[in-house]
């Protein structure tokens, strides 16, 4: 839900930016900003669809899942005993199985669920395997087809020009690459555990997609509280200078001052120690997570805004002596006015940029605070617990190492893709940077 | 210059009393020294007695910040504030919560810490510069281009995935250094290596691109241009004229993290049980040992507060331009 609001404000500030046409321009003509936004959007999507809840009944203890649970049932359903490897149709230790005759015989026993649609899983598996993998592609690639045929039916001929122009072939290519793979995952993932299971027997693979929410809830939901502490003093401080700027500055700099692994280390510590002596408020697991990530957020806001805080104080300062601004105090514009009209509109692009710098730094950080033990609830779903636990795990023999890939391979696309897109933000909305045209 | 650095020692007083009081309301306010008790003796069947016991002990069975049953001075150093905040100023840290001496344990493990933060931080300051250069020098060409990508692919992985990555690799499966651990003498050698250079690995990535971020801007000055035109060679303007302009700020950054140093790495330290300040921190994390944590946050600011005044001081040394006032 949270994510919802965020996103529709996300719109909102882009629609106020139509003006600047040339920089979004400049970012669509940059294919790997494109291609990392595409990859975003998916991400937000997902996390779009975990975000809506609602309730049914006999599901789960708490009755509440969300649409993403909905669609993906045979992931969270599937459980297995204990760890099994990707694909495997066995489970990962050894156990007395007791056969047909009555006899005991120490060995891997099948899964539960994962292949448990073959009679003889060495023979079958890679056939299967692959049947199921082409199944999928081609169902996604009919999915695609029929994208493509409606959007012929949309735009029609004469609009074909403009169409191509907003959105160019590579960027069909990577959705329908992107929609293609994902119908070839889901496919498998009916069958098959795609990232094996954990010590509990969950599916990782449901973990890792799972994870994606909390990932985007920490990196959104931090700018959100960063950002109005962050342009409010900015800008005040700028602008009146005098003990208003005195004032703020010291805020800031104490903030500074204190190292801020520290300080949300504290703050979650307090956290824990008003839960556990106000129990009666937290009453179910889940409600408690949710406010430790709530809480979680707003610390990091409250660490992160000093930051944007500076830069946009230094700016505010430059741009209160420029000639329009003078010129409307001299016409009588009142203060308020001048900062919502004058200033705000010319510091957006500083706003802009640090949004996106920061998202990056955010969904990193998430994951070392989570493994200090001070980041979200043990039994949220998120990378940084994941790595944890997978800790442990690769002293094992033989190594348990899925779930710390499918960690890492979820939340490297989506760094990499965030900071390839701040990047072209940020080469497009600099105009430091966009005067020699590079 | 001594008058100036007496001025901004001076200016650093309110500075660390808003810490102070930062950290005390977070830590006796918002949770009284009562649900301390609870929370260290355990959550049930705690008397009050008990409470009350833990709290002499510890020192917290004073009133916050009046003591009203004492006289006149007694009623301001007779309290929590004067005794738990106000004597931080004068480093006496106090004992922690599980009854060890923490200035003690501060200086004994502040070492080790230096020990693997000092080395990693010039090694990866001249790895990080180095490839910088390179990229400017060899601009416009595949190796730049690789080059940016190959820093944003290392910045995109977190840190952890190198640590584990790298003990797996080495440690591991390769066997050749310890996997974790501390000696000293020459022993030290061993473990420090790994953890060393995973961390020049993982800032490698956010290092190479700052600093060359700063030579490109550099190279496009006029000195440049003049010292090219002089028929100066390029890796003579690389390295005498623009590497020469760009330690200013390359040399500022790098002193504000200078007094940080003692304080450690919290993740390599624990990954690699390291006997440091970080790691000490994340125990007392994991302990909820509040004495210690505030302590720590104390220490950390005050460590800040020196890294500023360094910086400035350096400013002057190295830009002859900047007049301290």
């Amino acid at each position: 839900m949270i994510l919802l609001i965020s996103s529709v404000s996300i719109g909102v500030l882009l629609r106020n930016h139509d003006g600047l046409k040339r920089p979004l321009k400049k970012i669509a003509a940059n294919k790997s900003a494109m291609l990392s936004m595409i990859i975003l959007l998916f991400f937000l999507a997902v996390g779009l669809l975990d975000s809506i809840h609602f309730r049914a009944e006999g599901q789960r203890s708490s009755g509440v899942i969300s649409v993403l649970d909905y669609c993906a049932k045979p992931l969270w359903q599937h459980t297995e005993k204990t760890y099994s490897a990707p694909f495997s149709a066995y489970l990962y230790s050894k156990e007395y199985i007791t056969q047909d005759g009555g006899d005991k015989v120490w060995a891997f026993p099948r899964l539960q669920f994962g292949g448990s649609h073959l009679t003889n899983p060495e023979s079958e598996k890679t056939s299967d395997l692959l049947s199921l993998l082409m199944t999928g592609l081609s169902k996604g690639l009919m999915l695609c087809m029929a994208g493509v045929g409606l959007r012929g039916l949309f735009v029609g001929k004469k609009s074909e020009q403009s169409a191509r122009r907003y959105c160019p072939g590579f960027v069909c290519i990577t959705i329908s690459i992107l929609i293609v793979g994902v119908a070839g995952l889901m496919e498998l993932s009916m069958y098959y555990h795609i990232f094996g299971t954990d010590k509990v027997g969950e599916d990782v693979f449901y973990q890792t997609i799972k994870s994606i929410r909390t990932g985007l809830v920490i990196g959104s939901l931090t700018t959100f509280i960063m950002l109005p502490l962050a342009v409010i003093f900015g800008i005040l401080a700028g602008f009146y200078r005098g003990w208003v700027d005195d004032l703020i500055q010291y805020i800031y700099t104490t903030l500074n001052s204190i190292p801020s692994v520290l300080l949300i280390a504290a703050s979650i510590l307090m956290v824990q120690v008003y839960m556990a002596n106000h129990p009666e408020s937290f009453t179910n697991l889940e409600s408690r997570a949710d406010l430790r990530l709530l809480f979680l957020c707003l610390i990091l806001g409250v660490t992160s805004w000093t930051g944007l805080c500076r830069m946009l104080r230094a700016e505010t300062l430059k741009l209160r002596e420029m000639g329009y601004v003078q010129a409307a105090k001299v016409l009588g514009v009142k203060p308020f006015g001048i900062l919502l009209q004058h200033i705000l509109p010319n510091v957006m692009h500083i706003i802009l940029i640090a949004v996106v710098l920061d998202f990056s730094a955010l969904v990193l950080a998430e994951a070392v605070l989570s493994y200090i033990n001070i980041g979200v609830d043990p039994s949220t779903y998120s990378w940084g617990n994941m790595i944890n636990g997978a800790r442990l795990e690769m002293a094992r023999e033989p190594v348990v190492w899925w779930p710390l890939i499918a960690a890492f391979v979820f939340m490297f696309i989506l760094v990499l893709t965030a900071n390839l897109f701040a990047d072209a933000v940020r080469d497009a909305f600099d105009p430091r940077r966009s005067q020699y045209g590079q | 210059m001594i008058q100036y650095i007496f001025r901004r020692l001076m200016y650093t007083l309110p500075l660390l009393l808003g810490v102070n009081i930062l950290t005390f309301f977070l830590f006796f306010v918002v949770n009284t020294p009562n649900d301390m008790a609870r929370m260290q003796l355990g959550q049930k069947h705690v008397t009050e007695q008990a409470v009350n016991k833990w709290k002499v002990e510890h020192g917290y069975d004073l009133p916050l910040f009046l003591n009203t049953e004492r006289r006149s001075f007694k009623q301001i150093t007779e309290t929590v504030f004067y005794q738990k905040s106000i004597k931080l100023f004068a480093f006496e840290f106090g004992v922690s919560d599980s009854g060890r001496d923490i200035g003690a344990d501060i200086k004994q493990r502040m070492w080790p810490s230096l020990a693997i933060a000092l080395p990693s931080l010039l090694l990866g300051l001249l790895v990080n510069i180095f490839a910088a250069l390179m990229m400017v020098l060899f601009r416009h060409s595949y190796l730049e281009f690789w080059g940016v990508v190959a820093c944003v692919v290392i910045m995109s992985i977190s840190a952890l995935f190198y640590i584990i990555g790298g003990q797996f690799l080495f440690s591991k499966l390769l066997k050749l250094v310890p996997i974790s651990g501390f000696g000293y003498g020459i022993d030290t050698l061993k473990f420090l290596i790994l953890p060393i250079v995973i961390s020049v690995v993982s800032g490698l990535g956010s290092g190479g691109r700052w600093y060359r971020a700063l030579f490109i801007e550099e190279v496009e000055k006029d000195y440049v241009v003049t010292a090219r035109a002089k028929g100066l060679s390029e890796t003579q303007t690389l390295f005498r004229h623009v590497l020469g302009n760009a330690m200013i700020p390359i040399l500022t950054g790098v002193v504000v993290v200078l007094p940080l140093l003692f304080m450690g790495s919290l993740i390599m330290e624990s990954f690699f049980s390291i006997p440091g300040l970080g790691s000490y921190t994340i125990d007392a994390i994991n302990r909820q040992d509040f004495a210690i944590v505030r302590s720590m946050v104390f220490l950390g600011s005050v460590l800040y507060v020196i890294g500023l005044l360094l910086t400035d001081i350096c400013y002057t040394l190295v830009d002859p331009r900047v007049k301290l006032l």
